[in-house]
């Protein structure tokens, strides 16, 4: 018979409850916070750093030629339309200025963390040898030091703990204020420096190079200090610079044309557009700010940045861009079933009495043979009874003469002597099938071999089987006997089946990893509707599964806190690491979830996808705009020279002037009507690229081809009263 | 019949019969191209040019294999008209002028076939079909050549070879325009196209003058003219000519030729990828567009305005009255819609606004559906635009039949279709800008503008065709627009062979439902809307100077 053991209670963190309905969103925009962004705007005009963005640097050597242009003949209109030009850059500027400051705020909560700490650090230490220490400061520690920290004392950097157990404070790092456990050897192991021990004592093998700590990293991240183009924002920056060729061109060869035009019309006189040396310097700087691709330039590096952001506001720290982007590419998700599918640990699902036996008896028994039992085990079998069989839960207090039996590791069960049942004493026992078979024998008793076939039964499907005995004396039917079997399972977090399918709607296959045997996976992979699983895996399977899937083209993402994790971290798309995994697991992957939810993957992904889409939206809106500009410019530039071309001017634009200071007025507001949208993301809801892409052309195709049919208008319709409009 | 119902029968019918041809045509195309067996005479020639047809080549070496042909082929062009005097069947000509040689040469060389001279009173015979002819053949199988080595960058993964330049050509030039073209030369001649090499008749006119009448091989490089979308007439009138395009019924048969290929190599592409979907969505693209443009240029030539075609009751000028209106529309908006820039009227003398649609045909890049092969390689690159933009919106990174468009492809599809517009502009820009250009033009004022923009978008977009009307032989207009057709011709060609190249080196990703779908109308809809808004919008503003300032009242 083989029976296994209630499994030591693994305590992973209770995943929590996923916020707000879970859906990807970014904190709303403080107005504010405009304000304070502005100087940083402003500072950013420097000629050296625009040119990182040539759409916008085009617009800022245009508005300086503007600028020369409107001091030697200064007019309202020439100054109105400079100062609307230098407004679109800094607003511009200022997206970027905002995405940035949301950062710093978080970077200065991680500098307080990185006090100057003394570390004490040990001379020739060797495990078990002498403690000899000596205080050092701690950006003086080196890979390989060893240091003693002890509680109230802050870690003095990363490391491994090489000896003992310590409760630690990490809030410093992940906001949470709950302690955790860090212990020597296994995959909880990491402390990260800046963290405070809370409880006991810990030796540390320091892991990281001086000025190089997690928190450093952190700080770098979220500042964006040395913030790398992704690969997909170099190629839509591509893409706009050379649609911004194509404009220059477009614009600076119409002179010729336009000064051939004028000549043959000789007897049109003179406007404020057209002359006889061509078209106005000003007029054909706003035809170009207007044609290029200003709003997408405009918000595109805001956009990179406030991705990084949602996920640092998750608690993720992506090491790189590049993996962010991969997020939103990922066809296959590689999930850990336990504590990622599964509730960490197994719980009860059903009683299955031995005849003679009512289920009810049985449930009873269980309970009151597990209510000294304090592993998750126990406690569930105690809420199983009362949530299926409507059994109060008695607390130990509440029955006399009672000796309560806890459970440990040695004895492998948990149960309760009753010296004062009705009559005589009646003792339960609840366990390893084997422990309490045993027990049963040695109190004289017979036991059936019905129950043997359950047990198996139980194990073959992948449960763990719990056996309830009992021992009855003093009264008419004295003996020894088993009541029943428990079926431990594991239970598929609530929601799991709902998310996985719509990552079938999104396109993304998961497949899920366990050490269980392949008949019990497949019970638990169906229950939990997975596309695929990896029975008894091993580190090598799971890494063997990440290439043949990248292979086949696809992307791979996953998530491991294990030592024996880190290969495979390193070679998935996407490696989230958990942040009570070890060092090893964490340099391997590409993000670390501060808060070690496994979960958080698919929140992961979906910001990945977010960040693409808000950057294709708001392209495509770019683009659809210039429709309605070059309808607001064209005739405003030539209707004076050839009259027809008014029939262009659809909005009926009030004059040349107001028509086109209104294109570029419109061009300007609209970067920052749309910071916020860019800071949060186009809303994303999982479903089909076919229908995602639908809605988001409706609203952002569409959506640009009319929108600025309505602005300039409106704007125009303001703009009018200005001087110099007529 | 009214003009209307006349036109949309035509224009329906020629529709239909492409649509039958579709497939057989595009299947037997791709069993050419992927066929592994050899015929004896395209051994003999790959032994004669040292080529081995069982190697592949890199994208940088079939690029090069391009270059080097096609310089060759200008070189030998160029010698053959300046030496005609010496050579056989030279009709008593003189050696062509250094410029329009050059130009000519060019033009022929990169399936432009403009002509700034006039065939029936510059080239003798032996010119017309040992130098031109040929070009019309083997200028077309360059384009189809360069065509599906793109489609094989789509089609395989993990590979540096896109195949052999010289067997794409010696296949495309034998085993499908040479057939094809003997069909319809065939077909031609029946309808009363010339095919002779007899003297010049001389005929004595009604005023009594005398006039001398040429015939020569006509019909024969009539089809090819057609099926290889070159345009280059043998006579001046080109396809108004009566030697060339005789009746009504010929007058069709010349448009089918013309959209035959362009319109089925989808289908080549779709069975190369190995989804047939894709390529009837590439296909419907250029339907979709072509059909537009049919019935808006259509539409603006029948509501005409104007004293003289008010008068007459229809815009009559410029057209043949054997073709009609309509009929005339019809083939103006196919030549200018391929690259083929053959005419049967002249648009110079079009309504305002339906000279503009043949401007506009081109802009759109030679697309819709393009000439033979470039059409295809260019609706390609735009698709891979459309997927990098809108692609986006489906939140992963943009790929196109599994390939995904990064920096490196995004880098030659933009380069490309950066190409043209410059071309176009810049020439314009240039000509307009002294009397070197503006010399040339027979009108003032916006139309004359007109003149010099249809030009240059002719020759940078290598269609050909002239808006009449500007004296294109001197010097100037004849290296510039040589240049621009010899630029809108290669370096879109070496961008396009270099993202075939980077695109067959990358994997291939497995469709999944979170990939944007291309097969659907969805995707048609976006392409044609890039097309439109990304290419065609950056004239407007020389536009509005010129057609439209006309057009518009």
């Amino acid at each position: 018979m083989s029976v296994r053991l209630a499994e030591a209670p693994r305590t992973t963190p209770e995943t929590p409850a996923p916020p707000g309905g879970r859906r990807v969103q970014g904190g709303l925009l403080d107005p504010g916070q405009l304000l304070r962004s502005l100087p940083d705007a402003v500072r950013k005009l420097n000629p050296r750093r625009m040119w990182r963005n040539p759409v916008m640097f085009i617009v800022e050597i245009g508005a300086v030629w503007s600028t020369v242009l409107a001091v030697g003949r200064p007019s309202w209109f020439s100054w109105l339309i400079v100062a609307w030009l230098w407004l679109t850059v800094t607003f511009a500027n200022l997206a970027e200025a905002v995405a940035e400051g949301r950062g710093k705020a978080q970077a200065d909560s991680l500098r307080r963390a990185k006090t100057d700490t003394t570390a004490r650090r040990l001379v020739d230490w060797a495990p078990g040898g002498p403690v000899r220490e000596e205080p050092v400061p701690a950006p003086a520690l080196r890979q390989g030091d060893h240091v003693i920290v002890e509680a109230g004392q802050i870690v003095p950097g990363d490391g491994d703990v090489v000896e003992g157990i310590a409760s630690l404070d990490e809030s410093a790092i992940t906001g949470e204020s709950a302690p955790v456990i860090r212990e020597s050897g296994g995959d909880r192991s990491a402390v990260t420096g800046g963290t405070k021990v809370l409880s006991d004592r810990i030796i540390v093998r320091i892991t990281q190079r001086p000025g190089e700590s997690f928190i450093d990293k952190m700080i770098a991240l979220v500042e964006g200090a040395n913030r790398q183009k992704t690969p997909n924002e170099i190629a839509l920056n591509i893409l706009l610079a050379s649609l911004t060729i194509i404009f220059v061109m477009a614009v600076a060869t119409l002179q010729p044309l336009a000064i051939f035009s004028k000549a043959n019309e000789p007897g049109v006189p003179d406007s404020l557009a057209l002359n006889a040396h061509g078209v106005a310097g000003i007029v054909m700087v706003s035809l170009l700010v207007c044609l290029i691709p200003t709003t997408i330039g405009a918000l595109l590096s805001a956009i990179g940045i406030a991705g990084m952001d949602r996920l640092v506001q998750r608690n993720v720290l992506a090491m790189s861009g590049r993996a962010v982007e991969a997020a939103g590419d990922v066809d296959t998700l590689l999930l850990d079933k336990t504590g990622t599918i599964t509730l960490g640990d197994r719980q009860a699902a059903e009683f299955i009495p031995l005849a003679g036996v009512t289920e009810q008896e049985l449930a009873d028994a269980a309970q009151l043979a597990s209510l000294a039992d304090e592993t998750p085990e126990g406690r569930s079998i105690v809420v199983f009874a009362k949530t299926a069989y409507g059994l109060r839960e008695r607390s130990p207090g509440e029955l006399a003469h009672a000796t309560w039996i806890e459970f440990t590791a040695q004895t492998r069960m948990s149960g309760v002597d009753l010296d004062d049942d009705p009559g005589g004493t009646r003792h339960l026992r609840k366990g390893a099938a084997a422990a309490v078979l045993t027990w049963v024998l040695d109190h004289g008793g017979h036991p059936e071999t019905e129950a043997a076939g359950i047990v198996d039964g139980i194990s073959a499907a992948g449960g763990t089987p719990l056996v309830v005995g009992e021992v009855v004396r003093g009264t008419g039917t004295d003996g020894a006997r088993l009541l029943g079997v428990i079926h431990l399972k594991d239970v598929v977090k609530a929601g799991m089946r709902e998310r996985f399918a719509e990552m079938r709607r999104m396109g993304i296959r998961t497949v899920m990893i366990t050490g269980d045997n392949p008949l019990t996976a497949r019970a638990i992979a169906d229950e939990a509707g997975v596309d695929d699983f990896l029975a008894e895996a091993r580190p090598e399977d799971k890494m063997a599964l990440i290439k043949r899937e990248q292979e086949g083209g696809r992307l791979v993402a996953m998530t491991g806190d294990g030592t024996n994790d880190a290969p495979a971290l390193a070679q998935a798309d996407v490696g989230v690491a958990m942040n009570t995994g070890t060092s090893a697991a964490k340099e391997a992957g590409n993000m670390v979830d501060l808060d070690s939810n496994p979960t958080k993957l698919i929140e992961i992904v979906e910001i990945g996808k977010q960040l693409l889409i808000t950057r294709g939206a708001l392209t495509t809106f770019s683009i659809a705009n210039d429709i309605a500009k070059y309808f607001a410019i064209i005739p405003a530039m030539f209707a004076a020279l050839y009259p027809g071309l008014d029939r262009l001017n659809v909005m009926r634009l009030h004059s040349p002037q107001s028509a086109i200071l209104s294109a570029v007025i419109f061009n300007a507001v609209i970067i920052v009507a749309l910071i916020p949208l860019a800071l949060r993301g186009v809303k994303y809801r999982p479903s089909s690229a076919s229908r995602l892409l639908s809605r988001n052309l409706y609203v952002y195709g569409l959506g640009g081809v009319v929108a600025p049919f309505i602005g300039i208008k409106l704007v125009d319709l303001v703009v009018q009263f200005l001087p110099g409009m007529s | 019949m009214s003009t209307t119902v006349a036109g949309v029968l035509f224009t329906g019918s020629l529709v239909f019969a492409l649509a039958v041809v579709h497939r057989p045509l595009g299947d037997y195309m791709y069993r050419v191209y992927t066929g592994t067996r050899h015929a004896r005479v395209e051994r003999v020639i790959y032994r004669l040019v040292g080529a081995h047809p069982e190697t592949e080549q890199t994208w940088a070496s079939y690029a090069r294999s391009v270059l080097a042909f096609s310089a060759v082929s200008v070189l030998f062009l160029y010698g053959l008209q300046r030496l005609q005097n010496h050579l056989l069947l030279s009709l008593g000509f003189k050696p062509v002028m250094t410029h329009q040689a050059w130009n000519t040469a060019i033009s022929f060389v990169t399936n432009t076939n403009w002509q700034s001279y006039s065939g029936e009173s510059t080239m003798g015979h032996l010119v017309q079909m040992a130098g031109l002819a040929v070009q019309n053949f083997v200028s077309a199988a360059v384009g189809m050549a360069v065509a599906i080595a793109l489609v094989r960058g789509f089609a395989r993964k993990g590979t540096d070879h896109l195949g052999n330049f010289w067997v794409d050509l010696v296949r495309g030039t034998l085993r499908i325009l040479l057939p094809i073209a003997f069909v319809g030369a065939i077909i031609l001649m029946v309808g009363g196209a010339v095919q002779n090499f007899h003297d010049p008749h001389t005929a004595q006119t009604l005023a009594g003058a005398k006039q001398a009448i040429t015939g020569g091989p006509v019909a024969s490089q009539e089809a090819i003219k057609e099926l290889g979308t070159n345009g280059g007439g043998f006579y001046n009138a080109n396809s108004a000519h009566p030697f060339e395009n005789p009746t009504a019924w010929t007058n069709w048969l010349e448009l089918f030729l013309l959209l035959m290929i362009a319109f089925s190599l989808p289908r080549t592409f779709g069975r190369m990828v190995g989804n047939a979907r894709q390529g009837h969505a590439i296909v419907a693209v250029m339907a979709v567009l072509a059909v537009t443009s049919v019935t808006l240029l259509s539409f603006f030539q029948l509501a005409h305005h104007g004293t003289v075609p008010t008068a007459i009751g229809s815009s009559m000028e410029g057209v043949e009255t054997r073709f009609g209106v309509a009929n005339s529309a019809t083939f103006a908006d196919a030549t200018t819609l391929t690259s083929t820039g053959a005419v049967n009227s002249f648009h110079d003398s079009y309504t305002s606004l339906g000279g503009m649609m043949t401007m506009f045909n081109m802009m759109l890049g030679e697309v819709v559906p393009g000439g033979t092969g470039s059409g295809l390689y260019g609706m390609l690159i735009l698709a891979v635009v459309t997927v990098f933009v809108a692609g986006l919106m489906v939140g992963r990174t943009p790929e196109y039949l599994g390939k995904k468009i990064g920096s490196r492809e995004i880098k030659f599809a933009a380069a490309y279709f950066l190409i043209t517009p410059v071309c176009v502009l810049v020439g314009t820009a240039v000509a307009m800008a002294g009397t070197w250009g503006r010399g040339g033009m027979l009108n003032r004022g916006a139309h004359g503008l007109s003149e010099v923009l249809y030009a240059f978008t002719s020759a940078s977009n290598n269609n050909g065709s002239a808006f009449a009307g500007l004296t294109a032989s001197t010097p100037f207009y004849d290296t510039a627009l040589g240049l621009a057709m010899a630029f809108g011709r290669f370096l879109p060609m070496i961008f396009v062979l270099a993202l075939a190249g980077s695109l067959a080196r990358q994997g291939r990703t497995p469709v999944s439902e979170g990939t944007l779908p291309t097969h659907r109308p969805q995707f048609v809809g976006m392409v044609a809307g890039v097309t439109v808004v990304l290419v065609a919008l950056t004239y407007l503003p020389a536009l509005a100077l010129g057609p439209l300032a006309e057009g518009v009242r």
